[in-house]
């Protein structure tokens, strides 16, 4: 059993008993769609911001952005310390979304990786549509973005990025950090 | 309702106050040191790279906070923006007991006796205000020496011949080099220049009561776990406290110096940790607030005789803005030459401080504090991928492969490069914020260049498979850790803001003691400078004070 299936089942059994045998069939349905595990996205904008993520550090032999939990990263913030910038993702995805649209004809998400590769690099240009980004510059969001991907994939596992220190591993650094005496002696490496 | 009198009050306990406090305090005089922040814990942060001053991607563990602060900052084309402090272009120094000593890298830098002269050592520099200071490196030597001792540094000078004359051995023996160190020891050794160990305000040893380093990676920009990185907060601050006569409060945010008609300073007005307004009346005023806060304080401060601020009579106050641009090198070797032994600093060059052709000044040349992942990812060749797949093989095949070499330009002073109060944008308490502007002196260009080309010739010799070089090609705004200037000491109350002894012009109960003070910055972190002058400042005080007064 997974932890998400142990969760639903947790959950199904307390609504079950409050809500009686009658509401068996709106409970099925509320099991199929769990609630959404964002703060601050909406499962459309999530699941646009995902793949841009994983773009900007993929997965190969290691995990990318994806599996880093970038994604909570930069929700749990947006309704944190970086509150400031929910109207960039608001408007910015949503430009972004239907960039790819009229540009492509196609939804990012659908996009192959090649592909989204490309519609990312239209947006970091600013070579976009201008009258689906406003006077916004869409240089400024993809600078945004790309700042947080980093944050999320390279900052401490306890603002909800960098899973089990995935980017740690990857480039060898000892984690959590070992505090130097128990490794070495008078300053020097034994 | 004013509080009771006390005999000096000090406003801010970083590096300068927290000298000022030890040493008013053991003399007998009653004094409370006021500071915006609190005391800081390691528990802040752990090692977490995104809550550090280094990289404050989600805010400052050592404030200020994002909610209350605010500046102005006037771009070189004549825009302007708000900044929080957890921005760059904002210019932050720490708020809390100890401020930047607390999370600085803690290098122990004295200045070269030619920094006490530049304008001797140079001559005029077109639209700068380059001067001699006031005083010479051996008036400050007692001083710096007083610093490293009470402080404590760990250091070896036995390969440094640029360094001015030292009375006495530093008081811990210096940090060995780690694999990169060795290396540069190596080559510059063979390039006939000379590598010697970085000063550091950091025990090598145990001492006074503080343990020897742990080589945490994470160092700069943190606070030090078992207290051997020495700052004001765990040193003299603890001195000045057991004297009984010293009373820190904290969360106390200073608004205003009272100069009253017959041009003394009575009290300072400030909020305190329950946002309430409170007078502190003091015979001495003491401001040590950084060279931003400092000036935004004096101009903060009108009254009938100083109706532009306090000592600001002359327009000097808040000029003169400088701190230092970091210029280097950055190389990729073929070997890993990483080595999780913190900080990562260990190794400099003072050849190229002074005497550099065609340059004014110079600067000194270490290796780099460690750079944690987050940050590494600006460690970049011009025009390298930024995102994707070669960004993360950049970071996973070099991050231990990285040598660098950089330092801080010795920064030409000028008059445009200011602060002043903002006339609209004001904090969480109203009061009107820095509104920092103007640009860097045109020379720290080639100095720049200069000093860049030297790190990269070095680092080539080394071996390094890749190299590039940084320095600013347009002089842009300088504040930062290393702020200094605003209120410069000089014997001419024309063209400066306090004497020789930090004494304000023209108000005689009230001084600085921090880098506002400094005429120019050198080519060396400030910070053991700045605590120098603090005693400098202080010993005077101290001679002047007759037991109830300053006379």
């Amino acid at each position: 059993m997974t932890r998400r299936t142990a969760v639903k089942l947790a959950l199904a059994g307390t609504f079950g008993i409050a809500a009686g045998a009658g509401a068996t069939a709106g409970l099925a349905q509320w099991i199929r769609t769990p609630p959404a595990p964002y703060q601050f996205f909406s499962e459309n904008e999530a699941g646009l911001l995902i793949p841009i993520c994983e773009q900007i550090i993929p997965a190969d032999d290691t995990p990318g952005a994806t599996e880093a939990g970038v994604i909570y990263y930069i929700d749990r913030q947006l309704t944190g310390a970086l509150s400031r910038h929910q109207q960039a993702y608001r408007l910015g995805l949503e430009s972004f979304r239907q960039t790819c649209l009229q540009v492509y004809k196609t939804p990012f998400e659908k996009l192959p990786f090649d592909g989204q590769t490309e519609a990312l690099r239209l947006m970091e240009s600013g070579k976009v549509p201008q009258e689906l980004w406003g006077d916004r510059r869409s240089q400024e969001f993809f600078n945004l973005v790309l700042d947080h991907t980093r944050q999320g994939f390279y900052g401490s596992p306890r603002h909800g990025g960098n899973r089990d220190y995935a980017s740690y591993r990857m480039i060898g650094l000892a984690y959590p950090n070992l505090i130097g005496q128990n490794r070495y002696a008078a300053g020097r490496p034994i | 309702m004013p509080l009771p009198k006390v005999n000096a009050v000090i406003v801010g306990a970083g590096a300068g106050g927290g000298v000022v406090a030890k040493e008013l305090s053991q003399a007998g005089l009653s004094v409370v040191l006021l500071e915006r922040g609190e005391w800081p814990s390691y528990d802040n942060h752990n090692d977490d790279e995104l809550w550090s001053q280094r990289t404050p991607a989600l805010g400052n563990p050592f404030g200020p906070d994002n909610q209350r602060y605010r500046r102005v900052v006037v771009h070189p084309d004549g825009s302007t923006n708000i900044v929080l402090p957890s921005e760059g272009s904002y210019g932050n120094n720490a708020a809390c007991v100890g401020s930047g000593t607390v999370s600085y890298g803690a290098m122990a830098w004295r200045f070269m006796p030619q920094d006490f002269r530049l304008r001797s050592t140079y001559g005029d520099v077109k639209d700068s205000t380059l001067a001699d200071w006031p005083i010479s490196y051996d008036d400050l030597e007692p001083f710096y020496e007083k610093a490293e001792y009470e402080f404590g540094v760990a250091g070896d000078y036995s390969n440094n011949p640029f360094s001015g004359p030292r009375k006495n051995p530093f008081p811990m023996p210096a940090f060995p080099y780690n694999k990169e160190g060795r290396r540069i020891a190596e080559t510059a050794t063979r390039l006939g220049l000379h590598p010697f160990p970085v000063p550091m305000l950091r025990n090598s040893v145990p001492y006074n009561g503080r343990p020897a380093c742990i080589h945490m990676r994470s160092c700069v920009g943190f606070a030090c776990p078992i207290n051997a990185k020495a700052g004001s907060q765990n040193t003299v601050i603890p001195v000045a406290l057991a004297t009984g006569n010293c009373e820190v409060r904290t969360g106390c945010v200073v608004a205003e110096i009272v100069v009253d008609d017959h041009g003394r300073a009575r009290s300072v007005r400030y909020f305190d940790a329950n946002n309430q307004g409170q007078e502190q009346p003091a015979d001495i005023i003491v401001v040590s607030a950084s060279a931003t806060e400092t000036a935004r304080l004096l101009l903060n401060s009108k009254s009938k005789l100083f109706p532009n601020g306090a000592g600001n009579n002359n327009d000097w106050v808040g000029r003169n803005l400088q701190s230092h641009h970091y210029v280097g090198a950055t190389g990729i070797m073929d070997e890993e030459v990483y080595e999780e032994a913190g900080p990562g600093a260990c190794i400099a060059l003072s050849d190229f401080n002074h005497g550099n052709p065609g340059v004014v000044g110079g600067g000194l040349l270490a290796n780099e504090f460690i750079a944690l992942p987050y940050l590494y990812c600006n460690l970049r060749p011009p025009g390298a991928p930024r995102w994707g797949k070669a960004h993360k093989d950049f970071q996973r095949y070099n991050f231990k492969r990285t040598v660098r070499l950089h330092g801080p330009v010795q920064n030409i002073p000028n008059f445009s490069s200011r602060v002043t109060v903002d006339p609209v944008v004001k904090d969480a308490w109203g009061i009107p914020v820095c509104r920092l502007s103007g640009t860097q002196h045109p020379m720290d260009i080639p100095t720049g260049e200069f000093l860049s080309g030297k790190a990269e010739q070095i680092i080539k010799e080394m071996g390094a498979i890749q190299t590039w070089r940084y320095f600013g090609k347009v002089p842009g705004q300088s504040a930062g850790q290393h702020q200094a200037g605003t209120c410069r000491m000089g014997d001419d109350p024309k063209i400066s803001v306090t004497n020789r002894h930090g004494q304000v012009h023209q108000i005689d109960n009230l001084f600085i003691a921090d880098g506002s003070l400094n005429v120019n910055n050198g080519g060396f972190n400030p910070a053991l400078t700045i605590m120098a002058v603090a005693y400098w400042v202080s010993d005077y005080i101290k001679t002047g004070w007759k037991g109830s007064r300053f006379a």
